[in-house]
């Protein structure tokens, strides 16, 4: 006889699920269809006129060139943001995962970066690699090279890396590490007994159970670089030289905070929301089958 | 806001909000800015000191962030239906802030019906121009201006063997060389703003235009034309100097004037408003010097046009509460007041007599760097083109306009190919504004 709980009646499993339905539908539904249909409409600043103009928006979009060079800013930003921090994160993860002396404080300082604020830590970062006042900048210039992101797109570009993956690799570090110190040792043990040298460990055992933790994590930081990277880019470069560090959400963020243009900016970012969603149900669909729980 | 600005402005909040217990109804003036440092702290006199001058009114003064975040609190508030009563906004701001129909109370009219004396002739009108209409009608109040001018350390000229200070761009390029050849091998000389510097200004000053419709002032159906032979043979050299940094592009804000203040760069074009900072910041002899421009260019300079920042009054308040604002007004215009908070803060007086009050009392033979940018701006009757300029989504155009000059500077388009492309694109958005302010 099967003894799984059942609930009996209609009520209680709606009035159960309501609080998160509620928030799901006040935090997301509304804003995202708050954003489709600013999207059909051009309106002033203010919101004193406003006019239906239907697909207008995203046809402007799509006729700029300038959308498809931050599409392709998009797409490199955000690959070598998310491979590069998750990469750095679990290195770090497992070396503190280690038996350290002192190794709670080397896992407090490794999470404190998550709770300085995207611009603040856009701000150090551009301090640190301007390219006259850097303290780490000058060094570079002297030594021959011409370290100088205010001209040099590249160089704004890995600036910009730079700083987003120092402000994602705490929060990265954190669920590796949770991830790992719940793998049982006698497993890793049970490896090294059978002769397994550490890097074969790690590939073998350590990796395939952290998957459901690198899984998330993909997600999450698929979505961080989409949305959450406009508050650095705006600190340290503000999308230039010469457009080379406009993402896609920092054009949002540039069009209608900055420019005033809700229409266009909307339409953004209904592109964008496609984008991730799309992404996201890719992940879920190929690379979930990979996940072992 | 920082710590101390959070501070300074909860005490503020605290002293007006306990200390004074009217015995009638006061009615409360909300002023929205975004002064901070030394700045602020005069704001706050100037909130205190009519607070204590009647007893009708309360300006509270609130420090809302940078100059976008100011405007855009106020523009948040104002769809949410809670608008202060006066805000601060920059000179880029003015278009939007104009075309907003019912979002904002004009200045000549608030006066006018609260029955405020007010002469808009009082004000220096290179100032004002800015902020009327064609009319001459004055839709925001003048409170902090400046202009550009050029930064010269003294100490590293006279180095370098150069013995007068440059006055025009050739004169500069060579400066520039002979600093180089000196040792400032990172840079002979750079600017902060750079559009405002290189377009905006540099338009203004030799008198050609950077849009039609009189920059904008006399419509938004205007169309950019900063791609004339001047504009491109300027650009043109910047290019060819920025190869071995004789020119250093030093960013689109003012971030960087620090190359100016650690003696990298002896000559460096930016905001007259960076005078405190030099005086605290600079180990040598500077002064200020007006903008350098192109000998050939017939009946250059012209005269310079302002930046800075306004107080425009917003839409949908009592009469009781527009009275109020008009007084402060009044009080902020009175002489003494006026070129007391020139002298203090570096920026610009705004009426005629402040600025002569301060003349006459000798302040500028011992400052004479708070000069250059009054005598840049009344170097001679404003123009068509140099009266100011007023486009739609100007805080975005501006980011596309130094978008297309650094794509020029790193080597990627030609000067002309450069400037074709800042018009089309600003252009385009300036049509799409000029479809949402009808």
């Amino acid at each position: 006889m099967e003894k799984s709980v059942v609930f009996n009646g209609r009520l209680l499993p709606y009035l159960l699920l309501a609080p998160q339905l509620t928030i799901t539908l006040i935090f997301f539904y509304w804003p995202a269809s708050q954003a489709i249909r600013q999207s059909f409409l051009r309106e002033d600043a203010f919101g004193l006129n406003s006019e239906f103009v239907g697909l207008e928006n995203y046809q402007a979009l799509f006729a700029q060139p300038e959308y498809y060079t931050a599409i392709g800013t998009t797409a490199v930003f955000s690959s070598l943001v998310t491979v590069l921090s998750l990469g750095v994160a679990l290195l770090f993860a497992t070396q503190a995962d280690k038996n350290l002396k002192g190794g709670s404080v080397y896992k407090t300082l490794m999470i404190w970066p998550y709770a300085v604020a995207p611009a603040i830590a856009g701000v150090l970062w551009f301090f640190i690699f301007h390219p006259t006042l850097g303290t780490l900048a000058r060094p570079l210039r002297l030594m021959g090279f011409d370290w100088n992101p205010m001209l040099n797109g590249t160089h704004a570009l890995i600036l910009v890396v730079m700083a987003a993956v120092w402000k994602q690799v705490a929060y990265n570090f954190l669920f590796f590490l949770a991830g790992l110190q719940a793998i049982p040792k006698s497993v890793i043990e049970a490896g090294a007994i059978d002769g397994a040298g550490p890097l074969r460990r790690f590939w073998t055992i350590i990796f395939p159970l952290l998957s459901p933790t690198t899984f998330f994590l993909l997600v999450v930081n698929i979505v961080y670089v989409f949305f959450e990277t406009f508050g650095i880019i705006d600190a340290v470069t503000s999308g230039g030289p010469a457009g080379s560090t406009t993402t896609m959400v920092y054009k949002v963020f540039a069009d209608g905070r900055l420019g005033g243009d809700l229409g266009s900016s909307a339409a953004q970012s209904v592109v964008l929301m496609v984008i991730v969603i799309a992404l996201t149900a890719i992940q879920f669909r190929y690379v979930e089958r990979k996940v072992q729980y | 806001m920082s710590v101390r600005q959070f501070a300074a402005a909860a005490a503020v909040a605290a002293t007006f909000g306990f200390a004074v217990s009217p015995a009638h109804a006061v009615t409360e003036i909300q002023w929205w800015h975004a002064m901070t440092g030394g700045n602020n702290d005069i704001v706050n006199k100037l909130a205190e000191d009519f607070n204590a001058s009647q007893s009708d009114y309360k300006v509270v003064a609130t420090f809302k962030g940078s100059y976008p975040d100011t405007m855009n609190a106020g523009i948040a508030a104002f769809r949410a239906g809670n608008a202060p009563h006066i805000i601060q906004v920059f000179e880029v701001g003015t278009a939007t802030m104009m075309s907003a129909k019912g979002a904002i109370k004009p200045v000549y009219e608030l006066m006018k019906d609260a029955g405020e004396p007010f002469d808009a002739k009082a004000y220096l009108p290179a100032i004002t121009g800015y902020y009327s209409t064609s009319k001459g009608d004055m839709l925001s109040f003048p409170f902090n201006s400046s202009s550009m001018v050029m930064w010269i350390n003294k100490d590293e000229l006279k180095k370098a063997g150069i013995a007068e200070i440059p006055k025009t761009w050739p004169e500069v390029f060579e400066a520039a060389k002979k600093l180089k050849a000196a040792g400032h091998d990172t840079c002979g000389f750079s600017n902060a703003w750079a559009t405002w510097a290189h377009v905006e200004q540099f338009s203004a000053w030799h008198n050609v235009p950077i849009g039609t419709k009189a920059n904008g002032l006399d419509g938004f159906d205007t169309v950019l034309e900063f791609n004339s032979p001047l504009h491109v043979k300027h650009l043109q050299n910047l290019i060819d100097l920025q190869k071995d940094k004789t020119y250093d592009y030093s960013g689109r804000g003012n971030q960087s004037e620090s190359r100016f203040g650690s003696g990298e760069c002896a000559i460096f074009l930016t905001s007259s408003g960076y005078y405190a900072t030099a005086k605290s910041t600079a180990k040598f002899d500077f002064t200020s010097a007006p903008m350098p421009y192109y000998p050939d260019v017939q009946n250059a300079p012209q005269n310079s046009i302002i930046g800075g920042a306004s107080l425009w009054v917003m839409g949908g308040k009592t009469a009781d509460e527009y009275k109020g604002v008009a007084k402060f007004f009044s009080f902020l215009s009175d002489t003494n007041r006026q070129a007391k908070l020139h002298q203090e803060s570096g920026y610009l007086p705004i009426t005629k007599a402040a600025y002569e009050k301060t003349k006459a009392d000798g302040f500028y033979d011992k400052n004479p760097t708070l000069q250059t940018p009054l005598k840049e701006l009344t170097n001679k009757e404003p123009t068509e083109n140099s009266r100011g300029l007023r486009f739609g989504n100007m805080v975005q155009m501006r980011d596309i306009w130094a978008e297309e000059i650094e794509a020029a500077l790193a080597g990627k388009k030609s000067a002309k190919d450069a400037l074709d492309a800042a018009v089309a694109r600003g252009n385009a958005m300036l049509r799409t504004f000029e479809k949402t302010a009808k």
